[in-house]
């Protein structure tokens, strides 16, 4: 098999890792809020901003930095909750749309606005690891694994915490819940808590692979809704799956044809897909 | 009714003589309000009966490059190129409706397929890069004057042409709401399956207030790329300007038949003030505060500008007349 196919196929199963993270986020609260987040991937963005000012400029240690970027993008995931979707929760769910499309908007704006349109870089570079004639970026690797590791941990606080449970409940029948004396209210302030913690893991790891940038969402955030909408919206394990089908086809695509083409045929592919199972690969 | 003619003429006569006492500068802003308030029209025939597109970017990307790239390879006149654009860009919407509106992907769903096509337009653009410039965008050829290539030397010409179309999109739409298709659409966008059950045929009804939507949105980027004379493909394709279209229609209020154009001019001319204001040292400044007021507006103000006036001059109304005053029009 040709050398760099090969290169291709293992980077693009990295890739997957950190889009399955940002699919499980995104997936967590549509499940439990019932609200698509058009500006997760800003979040992530925020993220990134914090790490890099921590670490590159206020010369905090990096685990450190990273740790302080998870915590305020959790605390912005929380405020996103209680400033925009709050207030509209109850109107037509493509006004919910729109509220978050108006957050992107902003907080690309506001980026700019105090960072200016420069490309920003850690400027921590991290070895390549050799595998035979394969070399494999040591962040991706890192990412792959911190990626599985974070989904994991999701996995078990769902099914196993009292706290999880109940927000799985939540998803089920929001109705009943209240009538068993769960507060509704508080258990979508912890989902957003943990969709915010999930896209600063993310920025984590992302921060270490790429430059920052105000619109570095854009690369992002239109091919994780894909993702969620592919593995049907809500279904975490469908969403986890359909991350490793689109990096796929991403860095194949990428490997024979250019990287625009590959992502035209991932969203190709997924128009095509929302017409033979709208519900979505693993949808019920 | 009379009443209302006479205005709506005096204020055409006033549109018309314009260009006779309005500096260059006012002329440039008016016909950009003018085009985008034409496309922002062409979005809400749609938007308004729930048909909540997020990819009204492709429409205008393939109206935008389709006469570009004729004229500059080809050197077919934009006469001939803006109609071919629009045919392909009513090609785009059937294949991509049709499958939609027979298997029923309403809502968020319809709204990420679009998102998606929207994308797929944006990035071929950019990849066939070796043809369109990708995303340094390309400059039309120029030949001076001519009418042929639609190249004017004053812009006062180009500003009947915005006029003359933004004239159509208002009789398009006025040509909607007299038929029995906005009923028909409207109990759509209600309740789908009850309306097919009273014999309403769903999948024609939608598909025709799509393609009329598609084509005028082309013609839209086609205006836009023959009055500016260069396109790139980040100003009209791909999500930021689907994006775009979307809000600054529910901005004005995509419900009444003014409320899209009102839509362009408030967003123009914020842009415009905040642009004065704060100048070039503070970029994004202007649309920092413009992605608050989306926000807000979502929030507070569903129905946009020219929806809220209505309401408030109607409740006015209402307590003028006491109870014999006509209900407000809530479409």
């Amino acid at each position: 098999m040709d050398i760099y196919l090969l290169e291709a196929i293992l980077n693009g199963i990295l890739l997957g890792g950190v889009l399955a993270l940002l699919a499980l986020g995104l997936n967590l609260i549509f499940g439990v809020v019932d609200v698509v987040w058009i500006a997760y991937a800003e979040l992530v963005m925020c993220g990134m901003y914090a790490i890099y000012w921590l670490y590159a400029f206020y010369g905090w240690p990096f685990l450190l930095a990273c740790a302080a970027g998870i915590l305020f993008v959790a605390v912005l995931g929380v405020l996103v909750h209680l400033l925009i979707i709050e207030p509209v929760l109850g109107s037509a769910p493509i006004n919910q749309l729109l509220a978050t499309g108006g957050l992107l908007f902003f907080l690309q704006s506001l980026a700019t606005l105090l960072f200016g349109t420069d490309f920003r870089n850690l400027g921590l570079r991290l070895p390549l690891i050799e595998i035979g004639e394969i070399s494999i970026s040591f962040a991706r690797l890192l990412a792959f694994a911190a990626a599985l590791l974070g989904a994991g941990t999701l996995y078990l606080f769902l099914r196993r915490s009292f706290l999880g449970t109940a927000i799985r409940a939540i998803a089920q029948d929001r109705d009943i819940m209240g009538l068993m004396g769960v507060s509704q209210r508080r258990i979508y302030f912890t989902t957003s808590a943990i969709g915010g913690g999930l896209a600063g893991l993310a920025s984590c790891l992302l921060v270490l692979q790429y430059d920052v940038h105000p619109f570095i969402g854009n690369s992002f955030g239109p091919i994780t809704f894909m993702i969620c909408v592919l593995g049907g919206l809500g279904n975490m394990i469908g969403g986890f799956i359909a991350a490793f089908v689109m990096s796929q086809i991403i860095s194949i695509g990428g490997f024979y044809f250019s990287i625009e083409f590959s992502y035209v045929l991932a969203f190709l592919l997924f128009i095509v897909m929302m017409f033979v199972r709208p519900q979505g690969i693993f949808g019920r | 009714m009379s009443v209302s003619r006479l205005v709506a003429a005096l204020a055409v006569a006033l549109l018309a003589l314009l260009p006779f006492g309005a500096s260059e500068y006012a002329l440039h802003i008016t016909i950009q309000i003018l085009i985008w308030g034409f496309i922002y029209t062409a979005w809400s025939m749609m938007g308004r009966f729930g048909l909540t597109s997020f990819g009204h970017g492709a429409f205008l990307g393939v109206g935008a490059y389709v006469p570009a790239l004729l004229w500059n390879f080809a050197g077919v006149t934009p006469w001939l190129g803006i109609p071919a654009s629009m045919a392909l860009a009513v090609l785009l919407a059937v294949v991509i409706g049709y499958p939609c509106f027979r298997l029923r992907v309403v809502g968020h769903y319809f709204a990420l397929v679009t998102l998606a096509l929207s994308q797929v337009v944006l990035l071929t653009l950019i990849a066939a890069r070796d043809v369109t410039g990708g995303s340094l965008g390309m400059t039309l050829n120029s030949v001076g004057y001519s009418w042929a290539a639609l190249q004017f030397p004053e812009k006062s010409y180009f500003y009947f042409f915005a006029l003359a179309v933004w004239l159509g999109g208002l009789a398009a739409w006025r040509w909607i709401d007299a038929g029995l298709d906005r009923v028909a659409l409207e109990a759509i966008s209600e309740d789908e399956i009850a309306a097919a059950s009273v014999g309403i045929d769903v999948m024609r009804e939608k598909l025709r207030v799509t393609i009329v939507s598609a084509a005028l949105t082309a013609l839209g980027g086609s205006l836009l790329t023959q009055y500016i004379q260069y396109v790139n493909p980040e100003t009209v394709a791909g999500v930021a300007v689907s994006l775009q279209i979307v809000f600054a229609a529910i901005a004005g209020g995509m419900h009444v038949l003014l409320g899209p154009t009102v839509g362009a001019l408030f967003t123009i001319v914020l842009n415009e003030a905040l642009r004065i204001v704060f100048g070039i040292h503070f970029i994004g400044a202007a649309n920092t505060i413009y992605g608050i007021l989306l926000i807000l507006f979502i929030i507070f103000m569903p129905r946009g500008i020219v929806g809220l006036a209505e309401e408030v001059f109607a409740r006015a109304f209402r307590r003028r007349n006491g109870a014999l005053s006509a209900p407000a029009t809530h479409a």
